[in-house]
């Protein structure tokens, strides 16, 4: 038995071609995407390379010789799928910029400085219910040339499987009530404002660790809702 | 902790121009790959292959800060298991990742996939899943890589869906001893895309 996965869940998606981000213009495909029925290929999911995770590897305050500088935060959550299910064992990866909004990348040439104890990377694996959760510190906004006085608001890259080819996401996680909201081309992308908003943690007061750590719940979703069975022949 | 109402599925963030260290840092990074370019391994079932190709963008230039995955059945056309990670009896997973270079380019060591079949059973011909992230893309696109002079692509159900005259956009071509596949993001030769 497979899934198939309803094409409408798409919808809610970025227009490929988002011209206020200008890099899509000459990036989005011009021609009409093919639409096609999901075969095995697209239903079934790449094998993790669980072996890479290593203990660690979800905390990245503890990468270097000493503590990186920065508001040490908590980001936790789930990973579901549209019925709400958890989606268990899956790999979730973030990459992110330091406290001062500083990418340790090459090409990263924003005048903040780097800091030494920090890289920015992590990974970890969803647990069988679906649950995921890193240690970070609070990443700074930063400044990109994608118009005068562009900023990005405070955010932490992810990367998630879940159980199909089609189920693959990479996404942005941001922080509550960022005043950057308002001028920022990747995030207001999204077309429905409430859409939006679940690219927005939650400050999450109950799981913060008191004279630690401020804790932030992200709940990630994926495609997967009225998965109806299909005969394999 | 009890879990939120899910009223939908997360939306779609580029990848950014700034992935590589976290995703594919290879040795320049104080980080370790969690998948690599090189999904031949020595006991995978199928004929030995190298994909070689560039990523280029509506100016035709080559797109430096992309991320290509692929996702193929082996030689006898098997996905590796989800839970297992890899077929039963090789270590095969048939997943890849790699970033393009400062020229563009990429390449992938696998095997040549066998057949597998579409939702009517019919065989589909052999192909290799495309999916590329970049920066300026809001989201990935999916694509797939067949094989130049298969006899197989004549009745490939998918292949029958585009339009003839850009089916070669979608056809690795033997090249010395690799195949070529490249990536034209738009333009005259614009890389047929899926709406998966
Ligand atoms: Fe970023």
């Amino acid at each position: 038995m497979t899934l198939v996965y309803p094409r409408e869940s798409n919808s809610i998606h970025a227009p490929r071609l988002s011209p206020a981000y200008k890099s899509t213009t000459k990036r989005a495909p011009q021609k009409p995407l093919v639409i096609m029925r999901h075969t095995l290929s697209e239903l079934t999911g790449p094998a993790y390379g669980h072996e890479a995770v290593r203990e660690n590897d979800h905390d990245l305050t503890i990468q270097h010789d000493g503590e990186p500088l920065g508001e040490r935060i908590i980001v936790h959550g789930y990973v579901k799928d549209e019925d709400g299910r958890g989606v268990a064992n899956t790999l979730v990866e973030v990459w992110q910029a330091n406290a001062c909004g500083r990418y340790i990348h090459a090409v990263d040439q924003h005048p903040a400085p780097l800091d030494p104890n920090f890289t920015g990377a992590g990974r970890c694996k969803s647990d069988d219910k679906g649950y995921f959760r890193f240690v970070t510190i609070k990443p700074g906004a930063y400044p990109w040339g994608n118009h005068h006085n562009a900023w990005r608001p405070a955010h932490i890259h992810f990367s998630v499987f879940g159980h199909s080819f089609v189920s693959r996401l990479v996404t942005q996680m941001y922080f509550p009530n960022d005043p950057l909201f308002a001028f920022d081309p990747i995030y207001n992308s999204i077309p429905d404002e409430n859409v939006r908003k679940r690219m927005v943690s939650s400050f999450d007061l109950d799981n913060t660790k008191p004279d630690w750590a401020l804790c932030y719940r992200f709940d990630i979703v994926l495609r997967g809702r009225n998965a109806t069975p299909m005969e394999s022949k | 902790m009890s879990g939120k109402p899910v009223s939908g599925i997360t939306p779609s963030q580029t990848v950014g121009p700034y992935f590589k260290y976290g995703l594919t840092p290879g040795t320049d990074y104080r980080w370790n790959d969690a998948f690599g370019n090189n999904l031949a391994t020595p006991d995978a079932v199928g004929e030995r292959i190298r994909i070689e190709g560039q990523v280029f963008d509506g100016d035709g230039k080559p797109v430096v800060d992309s991320m290509l995955e692929i996702w193929q059945a082996d030689g006898q056309g098997r996905f590796a298991d989800q839970t297992q990670g890899t077929l039963a009896n090789t270590a095969f997973r048939g997943f890849g990742r790699v970033g393009t270079d400062a020229s563009g380019a990429f390449a992938f060591d696998t095997v040549k996939p066998g057949q597998v079949p579409d939702p009517d059973g019919k065989l589909q011909a052999p192909h290799i899943l495309l999916a590329v992230f970049a920066r300026g893309m809001t989201m990935q696109t999916y694509s797939r890589i067949y094989f130049v002079g298969q006899a197989a692509n004549a009745t490939d159900p998918v292949l029958a869906l585009v339009p003839s005259e850009r089916r070669n956009t979608l056809m690795a071509t033997k090249q010395g001893a690799a195949y070529r596949f490249d990536v034209h993001l738009q333009g005259e030769r614009e890389t047929v895309f899926f709406d998966l």
